[in-house]
């Protein structure tokens, strides 16, 4: 780290300053009273939970929301950001979490977009090809220009996203979430292209919620709350559980405290499970796994790996092509496929990966989403009747039990913030007294807070008896949360590891398909 | 921090932007309307009175207004379970020879009370059966709905010609329609006018798919399908199961014009009774957020516009049929396709009062 005197700089050492920056969206006091400076050629952290307005200040920043009041300095002059384009002509580049690429286009075509330099191709194409070359010289981000887009891996398409940004001009650059659908080699990865930029001069800005992201990278870190900076601090002055308290307000344990498993017999079973898809594409191989009652089974894997295919299969979703699966004493295979009603009488619940595609309906009220896959059980149907009162009833229970916020039965689903959305549908999963629980990313886009609530009841559940599948992509998760691991790749189970031997340089190079344990 | 802007209230969402869009409508057909060199109020003038000036044409108003509530369900409906039914036009074609059908065969010998709801009953059956093959076809085949209830249209309407020319025509005559019904099979008549009882089957059909899609476990699976699939699945719906459910009632509730039309006016069998209900249909449904009470209010527009363009065409020489055609296009081109125009602007305007 190179060593820089952080007084007495004044201008000169800030790349962007943000001077009491003020955003309202109606009600919503989404950014308060926001002063912040950032140093050029650093790295410079915010963190914060979902929804503390770290993510509509860098909108305000790249010029795709209007601060209601406050001043945008960069490179110390004043500066009227009303598009994206004028951040761009003052050298702010953008990387959004969500990648903005063309599958179907190489990675040079994707780079040229927007930026095509004539109405012929040709000659902006061979400048592309040398700018890309120099780029990749200099910074050590080699892609392959002629490669198509959906022919990468996701940590090559990141690169791409940051190639496009520096090839705009970009030397101040935003990172909105980078490794939320990295690996964890992906994400070292990318932390030693940060490093690099940094010490050719490039400012970074990185927004995340992950705590051991900002000690590993930046040199500065502001923290958000409730649209406010609540501290700033160097980050070599800090710690995870003073920055995790400052984030939520209050002490928050990030160790999972859990009694041993007290093993029961087994609830889940599946053998042999394979699947091919229409393609030909073998998914799924040689499945064979047991869940007991009382425990916590986790499956570590990089996303994309069967995971998704397995909650399919076990949640009745899906037909497996061979193989059976076996919950509570009833064997399904191929010929006598269960069907996702069966499962849920069977007392098989099942939180699914992706909550918005699949555990509630956006557009439904709270109360709806919190009856779907049971709406035709009593208390909420009689003769085919919807018994309204009594569905809102049980929501507004589910949400004093499981603090969902605000206890709104009547809002629509689509309103509440993505911890609350998941603490509804768990809470609906869970109020059944499952026999099998069925957890896929039990906290993808959850608020530190909402996380350590989950696990909690996810322990719950456990030792009430309840037999628990969790799958995440967050190792961190999986060696809390897990009584035994299962580590997936290229749709099959590579090994099994005991939480308490387990490490996650390990586990992650078993997610690569590098370590296959024997 | 989401980046939408709030949702309006459901008080402005389903009456205050359908009436701007109409307010906008109007405002372009009122320029037409001077450019053709005829005074725009005169005309608008003209075009109330024809639609509500007289108990009479009060009744004629709202006599369409009972076909376009069917139609309007019908799209409802099935729009609610993800589907876009564009075949209303032959599901009420269909309905049609059902209904006529069972008159035909029964009238001569079974009472009013029995025959009118075996009527009814056949032509819904009628309807849904025509949209019960689209349906299969996408549930079972992946053939777009939409495709399929085009083609159905078309293939309804040669079928039609073909039984009216070859089979069902009366003896000894020379157009191609049925001989008359018996009294026994006719609705009794209100306000002087066409309008007749099965606008009170009409209403009861907007309560009966209110009470179904919000307040049924069904309704509420079929809107889970509608808007999210996946979801739905995860819930244990059967999809093939419910998207025959949904094409079949829409089919029913198309199939029901033939009700208003034959047995309430033409009492006999004829062709192109039900031209152009279908497809108003659509637009009904999207003016009226597919709302049942929104339903309503579209349709009771639409008729309007309907009895008084007929009005207007026939007291100004310049405005021809086709100019009300172009007017009810604009109302539905900006109760439709635009609906969304004054949304953000309307939303900025709430926003700032709440």
């Amino acid at each position: 780290m190179q060593v820089l005197k952080p007084g007495g700089l004044a201008n000169e050492g800030a790349a962007i300053e943000l001077r009491s920056i003020d955003k309202s969206f109606g009600a919503v006091h989404a950014v308060r009273d926001v002063s912040m400076r950032i140093d050029a050629g650093r790295i410079t952290g915010i963190v914060g939970e979902n929804g503390a307005g770290k993510s509509t200040l860098m909108s305000i920043l790249y010029g795709l929301y209007r601060a209601d009041a406050g001043e945008i300095l960069v490179g110390g002059a004043p500066l009227q950001m009303d598009s994206p384009r004028d951040a761009i002509a003052h050298g702010i580049g953008m990387v959004h979490q969500h990648f903005m690429l063309i599958d179907s286009f190489t990675v040079l075509e994707n780079l040229v977009l927007g930026a095509e330099g004539g109405p012929l191709l040709a000659g902006g194409m061979a400048a592309a090809r040398a700018e890309l070359e120099r780029l990749g010289r200099e910074y050590g981000l080699w892609v392959d220009p002629d490669a198509l887009v959906a022919d990468l891996s996701v940590g090559e398409q990141q690169r791409v996203e940051i190639l496009k940004v520096l090839f705009r001009g970009a030397r101040i650059l935003v990172l909105d979430e980078p490794s939320a659908v990295l690996t964890p080699q992906e994400t070292e990865q990318l932390f030693r292209i940060l490093t690099t930029l940094k010490e050719r001069g490039v400012t970074v800005v990185l927004i995340t919620h992950k705590l051991r992201e900002i000690m590993a990278t930046t040199d500065q870190v502001y923290v958000m709350r409730q649209g406010a900076i609540v501290a700033s601090r160097a980050t070599r002055d800090t710690n995870p559980e003073e920055l995790a308290e400052l984030m939520v307000g209050r002490k928050v344990l990030t160790r999972l405290d859990k009694a041993p498993a007290r093993h029961g017999e087994v609830v889940l079973r599946t053998d042999h499970l394979s699947l091919v898809d229409a393609r030909g594409v073998t998914l799924l191989q040689d499945i064979g796994l047991e869940v007991r009652a009382g425990e916590i089974v986790g499956i570590a894997g990089v996303s994309g790996n069967g995971q998704t295919e397995l909650l399919q299969i076990l949640s009745g979703i899906r037909t497996p092509s061979a193989g059976t699966v076996e919950v509570g004493g009833r064997v399904f295979d191929s010929a006598h496929p269960a069907t996702p009603a069966e499962m849920r009488a069977l007392g098989l619940a099942h939180v699914p990966e992706d909550r918005l595609r699949q555990g509630m309906v956006g557009a439904f009220s709270a109360s709806e989403t919190a009856i779907l896959g049971y709406h035709e059980d009593a208390p909420f149907t009689n003769n085919y009747l919807l018994d309204g009162p009594a569905v809102g009833e049980h929501c507004a229970d589910l949400m004093q039990r499981f603090d969902v916020r605000p206890r709104a039965p009547g809002l629509r689903s689509s309103s509440f913030s993505g911890g609350n959305q998941q603490k509804l549908v768990l809470a609906r999963e869970m109020d059944q007294a499952p026999k099998v629980l069925l957890v896929g990313q039990p906290t993808r886009g959850v608020d530190i807070g909402a996380i350590e609530f989950i696990h909690r009841e996810l322990v719950k559940s456990r030792d009430a008896g309840c037999a628990v599948l969790v799958v995440s992509v967050e190792l961190e998760e999986i060696l809390s949360l897990a009584d035994r691991i299962l580590v997936m790749f290229a749709g099959r189970i590579v090994g099994e590891v005991a939480p308490a031997e387990a490490n996650e340089r390990q586990l992650g190079l078993m997610m690569a398909g590098a370590q296959a344990a024997a | 921090m989401s980046t939408s802007r709030r949702p309006l209230p459901v008080w402005a969402d389903i009456i205050l932007l359908p009436l701007i869009n109409i307010a906008l409508a109007f405002i372009v057909v009122g320029i037409i309307v001077e450019i053709i060199g005829v005074d725009p109020f005169q005309a608008l003038g003209l075009l109330v009175t024809g639609a509500v000036g007289s108990s009479e044409s009060i009744g004629y108003t709202l006599y369409y207004a009972t076909n376009f509530i069917f139609t309007g369900l019908a799209v409802s409906v099935a729009f609610h379970a993800g589907l876009f039914n564009i075949g209303g036009e032959g599901q009420a074609y269909i309905g049609g020879l059902g209904c006529g059908l069972a008159i035909l065969a029964f009238d001569r010998f079974l009472p009013a009370w029995l025959l009118v709801p075996i009527a009814i009953a056949a032509a819904a059956l009628f309807g849904a059966a025509w949209a019960a093959v689209p349906a299969w076809l996408q549930a079972s085949r992946g053939s777009h709905i939409v495709i399929t209830t085009i083609m159905f249209n078309f293939v309804a309407s040669a079928l039609m010609v073909y039984l009216m020319v070859n089979v069902l025509i009366a003896p000894g005559s020379m157009t191609p329609q049925s001989r008359g019904f018996a009294p026994s099979a006719a609705l009794p008549v209100l306000l002087g006018s066409t309008l007749n009882l099965s606008i009170a089957l009409a209403l009861a059909c907007c309560v009966a798919v209110w009470i179904f899609l919000w307040h049924t476990s069904w309704g509420y699976a079929l809107r889970t399908m509608g808007h999210n699939p996946a979801a739905a699945v995860y819930a244990g719906t059967n999809l093939k199961r419910m998207t025959m459910l949904a094409m079949c009632l829409s089919g029913a509730l198309a199939g029901l014009v033939s009700v208003n039309e034959l047995m309430g006016v033409q009492h006999r069998i004829l062709l192109d009774f039900q031209a152009g209900y279908g497809f108003a249909g659509i637009a009904v449904a999207l003016m009226g957020r597919s709302h049942p009470l929104g339903v309503v209010l579209a349709a009771l527009l639409f008729g309007a516009l309907q009895q008084g363009g007929a009005e207007l065409s026939f007291d100004i020489p310049g405005i021809t049929r086709e100019m009300v055609v172009v007017i009810q296009g604009l109302v539905i081109l900006f109760s439709g396709a635009l609906e969304h125009l004054p949304r953000p602007w309307l939303q900025a305007v709430l926003a700032r009062r709440p």
